[in-house]
């Protein structure tokens, strides 16, 4: 059995934390350049600019990209070889959230009731979701999830009569009554099949995809790509003040159904698509 | 060509303003975004004195993320607006004259700003580092314990925005989507 220090995943966790938030992914940048060259709208590509000016600033200063760094987002998946020592992995997970946001002067966004809504003062707790995989080896990605982007998700248990013509027409009518709100340019996760809850949780691990990535089934990959076009054809544009680029990329994943369902869920991200790996 | 405003903002600068101008906002601004927004409003209804002169002023929708050492406030970009929207008409009845956050408003908010004399403007969502430069100083003057969303005093240069709803019924969003879209 492989033992990990509780110290060891405290920290790598916190700075998963604070690089998510200031250092916005590479496939990003590429794709608000390549966005560059489509965009028809001169206001559109001055924000695009913007963008991309305020990612080398956030990147330099080793400051949030935005200031709604988020909902720590925890995805684990955990070889069954490994065991924690010094504590529990959720304590050490947690710990290294709260160390983190502290640390990295993030902003702390989670309040520790719906309706009473006092801060947490922590930004914990974190959402974390765990997989047991074969092995000796522990992945930790820290997903910091903004609640602008969030507020327009949704969930819709729809029949297979609907197919894939009632899921692009879900999936469209959420992105257009969105307009400018997400922050568009948008990522569009979108889970289908699986249960009520299996199918949210897809869509958002959907948004780990690197953009520009191919979907390995080619009949999704159809699917990403006649639903970017489409939702590129909206007019909603950078900001939604119209234009071409209202869309950076649309990832899939489906998982099996119940013979009487066909849940589809569309998780909305904006434009900084936040997230950072590490493996101990 | 962006054109220089200063905040408070007075009617005849407001009357100037149309949607999709361009400007640069310099001078004195409050953040607000939810939990702020209720206690404004609920201290108004209870006939209490509000933290700062909303005559002529303008609210920007901001959490900011906290100052590291050295800096005078950390990132600040806007937040979604409609959550505002169920409180803004009260504030432009009080004076209010000027709104800063992004996405769309809802019909009783447009109403009002025709009838009051307020505009909308927009500021880029997620270029929060690019526009925490142009804050000068920023100190909090109300309800400190809401942490992120306490009520702040913001001096800025040269802010930029854009407008999206001015008096007159203009609305940036609906006409530039509009233009651009194909189906």
């Amino acid at each position: 059995m492989r033992e990990i220090q509780l110290d060891t995943i405290r920290d790598a966790v916190a700075k998963l934390c604070i690089d998510a938030n200031c250092l916005l992914g590479d496939d990003v940048v590429r794709a608000l350049k390549n966005g560059l060259a489509t965009e028809e709208s001169p206001a559109g590509k001055d924000i695009l600019n913007q963008l991309l000016e305020n990612e080398q600033i956030a990147r330099k200063e080793m400051m949030p990209i935005c200031q709604d760094t988020g909902w720590a987002v925890v995805w684990v998946e955990m070889g069954s070889g490994v065991r924690v020592q010094g504590g529990e992995l959720y304590d050490a997970i947690q710990q290294g959230v709260a160390k983190g946001y502290k640390d990295g002067f993030l902003r702390k966004s989670i309040v520790e009731d719906p309706l009473r809504r006092k801060n947490t003062g922590t930004n914990t707790p974190a959402i974390i979701y765990t997989d047991i995989v074969p092995g000796d080896g522990l992945k930790i990605t820290v997903q910091p999830k903004g609640g602008g982007s969030e507020n327009m998700s949704e969930v819709k248990m729809l029949s297979a009569s609907d197919g894939a013509d009632g899921i692009a027409k879900f999936v469209l009518d959420r992105v257009w009554r969105s307009q400018a709100n997400p922050c568009p340019p948008i990522i569009a996760g979108i889970g289908i099949g699986g249960t009520f809850e299996k199918c949210a949780m897809l869509a958002k691990h959907s948004l780990l995809r690197e953009i520009g990535s191919v979907h390995p089934d080619p009949f999704y990959a159809e699917m990403e790509q006649s639903l970017l076009e489409r939702i590129n054809r909206l007019g909603i544009g950078p900001q939604g003040l119209g234009g071409r680029v209202t869309a950076l990329a649309v990832f899939i994943e489906a998982f099996p159904c119940h013979i009487a369902t066909m849940p589809c869920a569309v998780n909305i991200n904006c434009h900084a698509a936040r997230h950072q790996s590490v493996t101990l | 060509m962006a054109k220089k405003i200063t905040a408070p903002l007075t009617a005849e600068t407001v009357k100037d303003l149309r949607a999709g101008d361009s400007v640069l906002i310099s001078g004195t601004i409050y953040t607000g975004r939810d939990l702020a927004h209720k206690r404004l409003t609920d201290a108004l209804k209870a006939g209490e004195k509000l933290p700062f002169d909303l005559a002529g002023a303008v609210i920007y929708y901001v959490g900011p993320s906290p100052a590291k050492p050295g800096q005078v406030i950390g990132s600040a970009g806007p937040t979604t607006s409609y959550r505002m929207d169920a409180y803004s008409p009260m504030l432009m009845e009080k004076g209010l004259r000027g709104m800063i956050g992004k996405g769309n408003r809802t019909q009783p908010v447009l109403d009002a700003m025709k009838q009051r004399g307020a505009v909308y403007f927009a500021a880029v969502g997620g270029a929060a580092a690019l526009i925490a430069r142009t804050i000068k100083a920023a100190k909090v003057i109300a309800y400190d314990d809401l942490g992120p969303e306490a009520v702040r005093e913001l001096k800025v240069e040269d802010f930029p925005a854009i407008v999206i709803n001015d008096t007159y019924g203009g609305d940036l969003y609906v006409a530039g989507v509009a233009k651009y879209k194909k189906d």
